[in-house]
């Protein structure tokens, strides 16, 4: 028992400590919220889900930018569009931030504004996954218990 | 020897006197043979003759004598007998004849002297008629001309023009030498020639008008006979000839104001002018009195003609003013128009420009209050702070008021908590009130209303307003503040008669009490109150502080609710009550658009109403979808996901109850699938609820989705309790509009 009171409280340490950094935001806590009995897994299946919609995505931006004749900003700016939505759903707040920058410079169609965030964005993605697969995995140590 | 039976003449035949006598003979009977067949002919060709008798007696009367001539022919030489018997046949035949026609005349002839008599008669007669027709046609010819005068005089509106064309007219009607019109001067003392006929430019020649013979005919309406040497009458220069017959008459100058509008204008103050008309002096003509008649009817003519003139011309110059004025009122309202233009444009910048270096000065001078200071210092300060509230109040109230002034001012309505409001002021007055030591109470009525639909903080401002008044003017005591829902007989303020408050099911009147135990005021000045800068100056002790400007504000507020305030006091010393009654709307459902998002918690009933029900969602975005599946699921629904708007039209069916769709992504024509969705469902309580979920947004797109047809409008992000809320709401209300 106390393990698992330790792991517990592990838990919402490391939990609380990303909500701090600001890598989640409330919209995280709802999540949280929603996983009970009948969906044991939620919040890991909506991170999963996320993660491989953000790398599809990225890539896509990836793609688009690298057009050395004519970028085509608008697909570029849907691809952002979406990646904004689904970091606004599971609360990854900086991932959103970026988001809403990388959209302004799309607007602006400023290609190297929009390498740049590109980048941020990619590397505040992988960050935020590090992170989360550390909580889930002290998370699933904390259930088997 | 009995030879013939013949007769022997007694004369001889060859006698000169019987050659004669037998001559005479034969021409008697051929004279009297040929008289019957003249007469004959004669009657026979006219038509009329009524004796025909008589004339048959008459014709055998004259036969047979001429047939008694002609026999006695016979007997100049020896005849027989038989011609002797033939000849005394006709003799006796003659005699009968002759004494019966000579009996017959005796009654025949008065009667043809009675015919005589007749024809002579009528003769006399048929003269008289043709005078009487020539008499007839004189006249006709008489009302002729008046009428081609007064045809003339009033074809036209110009006084002159009238004037000039009567004389001509008449002139030439009655070939008169000379004519002309008197007309009274200005002072009405004398008549000054002003038209004349023949004369080119009368000279001004005036005449007393208190003469005689002007009188005379001043007095009388008809034409009136003058005698050539009276002044009026002496046209010409002093002639050689004898001039004609000359009359006069008179002609009203009726004026405007002579005309009242329901009597027949005034004979007393009449002004007349004279018409003279002469006659040529050369012919023997006299005035007859068909002309006499045609005069009279043509001055009556000619004075209603020129006070036609008269009333056109008053028209005219009060229609020429008019239009004038219009011009000068509509030059006034462009000034004023653009001096209230430039008066809201400095008021506007003075606005921002006033404000801000208040707001400086006062929050500089707050911030300087927490530094070290020394007491003076502090003092100092603390003064300034105070001044310059003051300041920002008065400004504040001064643009208010300019707002409030030219009824640019409008309430904002919204539904608010009534109860908060009373508690916020109460909140606001006790730190005052408990450093004066003043007790405040606040009374709220049971049946007040706990919402209601008004102009939330202007509705606080007033209420502060008088209870900080209340608090201000009280040295000691209590103040207490009451507010409960008017009834009818409470409303009406006899001092208001101009207050009429209408009850309807969707209004209520709101009373509010708040009596002070203070210095009071003296009943003369409350009127007072309410107006502008104008300051209870009556005693010392009233150190207000305060501009005027603050009741006056809380009167216009007061009466932009359609409401009544008012101030009772016994007088000095006795305390006083303000009374405030606005018109407040029932808030029937709370959750208005214009309601701040207040999260209520779930009752059991929505709870029910939420668990099983079948809701579709409609998101391209993965995770989004995913997260909001996790929301719906475990608030107990049933849920369907869809990635398009096809799959969505394909499978939404009468079992969905609501549909959640994401619209924020640009390629979604969420609008199109509402209108189909409408479509399909026909039905209202079949169609289900379509709600739109949506990042960002802003009130256009509000206003697009409540007329596409959408029956809600949820912001994300959507926490748990909210949805729980939300999906209550919907299901209670059947619309939830989230406020932006």
């Amino acid at each position: 028992m106390d393990v698992v009171n330790q792991l517990q409280r592990q838990f919402i340490d490391y939990s609380a400590s990303l909500h701090r950094e600001g890598f989640l935001d409330d919209q995280f806590t709802q999540l949280q919220k929603l996983q009970d009995d009948n969906s044991p897994d939620f919040v890991v299946e909506v991170a999963s889900l996320f993660f491989e919609d953000c790398e599809k995505l990225i890539n896509n931006m990836a793609r688009a930018l690298e057009q050395q004749q004519g970028v085509d900003f608008k697909q570029v700016d849907a691809s952002v569009h979406q990646l904004k939505g689904s970091s606004s759903s599971i609360g990854a707040m900086r991932v959103k931030d970026v988001c809403i920058a990388f959209r302004s410079f799309c607007e602006a169609q400023n290609r190297e504004g929009c390498l740049r965030c590109l980048q941020q964005v990619t590397h505040e993605y992988s960050l935020l996954k590090n992170k989360l697969q550390t909580l889930f995995r002290v998370h699933i140590t904390t259930c088997s218990y | 020897m009995e030879s013939c039976n013949c007769i022997e003449p007694q004369w001889p035949p060859d006698d000169l006197l019987m050659k004669y006598q037998y001559i005479s003979d034969f021409f008697i009977a051929l004279a009297y043979f040929s008289i019957p067949l003249e007469l004959i002919y004669f009657v026979k060709k006219s038509a009329v003759f009524p004796y025909r008798w008589v004339l048959v007696q008459f014709g055998a009367f004259i036969v047979l004598c001429g047939a008694t001539h002609l026999i006695n022919l016979w007997t100049f030489t020896v005849h027989s007998r038989t011609v002797a018997s033939v000849m005394t046949t006709a003799k006796v035949l003659t005699a009968a004849v002759s004494c019966i026609t000579a009996l017959m005349l005796v009654h025949i002839i008065p009667d043809l002297l009675s015919v005589k008599t007749r024809e002579l008669f009528l003769k006399n007669k048929a003269a008289e008629l043709d005078r009487e027709m020539g008499l007839i046609r004189t006249q006709e010819e008489t009302g002729r001309h008046v009428r081609m005068l007064t045809h003339e005089i009033r074809s036209t509106l110009d006084r002159h023009t009238i004037l000039k064309t009567t004389l001509v007219e008449l002139g030439r009607t009655l070939a008169l030498e000379e004519c002309a019109l008197w007309m009274p001067t200005r002072t009405g003392l004398e008549l000054q020639l002003s038209y004349t006929l023949r004369q080119q430019n009368p000279v001004g020649y005036t005449v007393p008008i208190h003469h005689p013979v002007i009188n005379q005919v001043f007095s009388s309406n008809r034409a009136v006979k003058i005698s050539p040497n009276c002044p009026v009458a002496r046209l010409r220069p002093a002639g050689k000839y004898m001039p004609g017959e000359v009359v006069a008459v008179r002609v009203p100058l009726l004026h405007l104001s002579n005309f009242h509008i329901n009597d027949w204008p005034e004979l007393s103050t009449k002004r007349y002018a004279l018409m003279v008309l002469m006659l040529p002096s050369d012919s023997a003509r006299q005035w007859h009195v068909h002309e006499l008649e045609l005069v009279e009817v043509v001055a009556d003519q000619v004075a209603v003609a020129l006070s036609h003139a008269a009333i056109l011309e008053e028209s005219m110059r009060a229609r020429d003013l008019l239009m004038e004025q219009n011009v000068a009122l509509d030059l006034a309202r462009r000034e004023a128009e653009t001096a209230i233009r430039a008066r809201n444009d400095f008021l506007a910048v003075m606005n921002h420009e006033m404000r801000t270096p208040m707001h400086a000065i006062i929050a500089l001078s707050s911030l300087l209050q927490e530094t070290e200071l020394t007491p003076e210092q502090r003092l100092m300060v603390e003064t300034i702070l105070k001044s310059s509230n003051l300041l920002a109040t008065l400004i504040n109230d001064v643009l208010d008021l300019s707002g409030l002034e030219d009824g640019s001012l409008q309430l904002d309505l919204g539904t608010f908590n009534l109860y908060a409001v009373f508690r916020e002021v109460l909140n606001l007055i006790k730190p005052i009130a408990s450093v004066k030591k003043l007790h405040v109470s606040l009374t709220l009525a049971p049946d007040l209303p706990e919402y209601a639909i008004g102009d939330e903080k202007r509705l606080m401002q007033t209420i502060l307003n008088i209870v900080g008044n209340a608090v201000k003017f009280s040295k000691e005591g209590s103040i207490s503040i009451t507010a409960f829902v008017a009834k009818l007989d409470t409303l009406r303020d006899s001092k208001a008669p101009e207050f009429l408050p209408v009850l309807s099911d969707n209004h209520f009147y709101l009373r509010v009490q708040v009596k002070d135990s203070g210095s009071g005021i003296n009943p003369l000045d409350i009127p007072k109150l309410f107006t502008k800068f104008a300051q209870n100056q009556s005693t010392g002790t009233r150190n207000s502080g305060g501009s005027g400007l603050g009741l006056a504000i809380c009167k216009r507020f007061v009466n932009l609710m359609e409401g009544h305030i008012w101030i009772e006091s016994e007088g000095l010393g006795k305390g006083c009550t303000a009374i405030l009654i606005v018109k407040l709307g029932m808030a029937e459902r709370v959750n208005e658009s214009k309601l701040p998002y207040m999260p209520k918690m779930p009752t059991n009933h929505g709870q029910t109403a939420i668990a099983g029900l079948k809701v579709l969602v409609m998101d391209e975005n993965g995770v989004s979808r995913m997260v909001t599946k996790g929301l719906l699921l475990h608030l107990g629904c049933d849920v369907t996901m869809v990635g398009s708007s096809d799959e969505c039209l394909r499978l939404v069916s009468h079992e969905h109850k609501v549909v959640f769709m994401d619209i924020c992504v640009p390629g979604i024509d969420s609008y199109g699938i509402t209108i189909r969705i409408h479509e399909k469902f026909t039905k209202r309580h079949e169609r289900p609820l379509l709600v739109a979920l949506t990042g960002n947004t802003d009130k256009v797109k509000k206003e697009n989705c409540m007329r596409a047809g959408m029956d809600g409008l949820i912001l994300k992000p959507v926490s748990l309790d909210k949805m729980r809320s939300v999906l209550t709401d919907l299901l209670e209300h059947r619309v939830f509009f989230e406020a932006i």
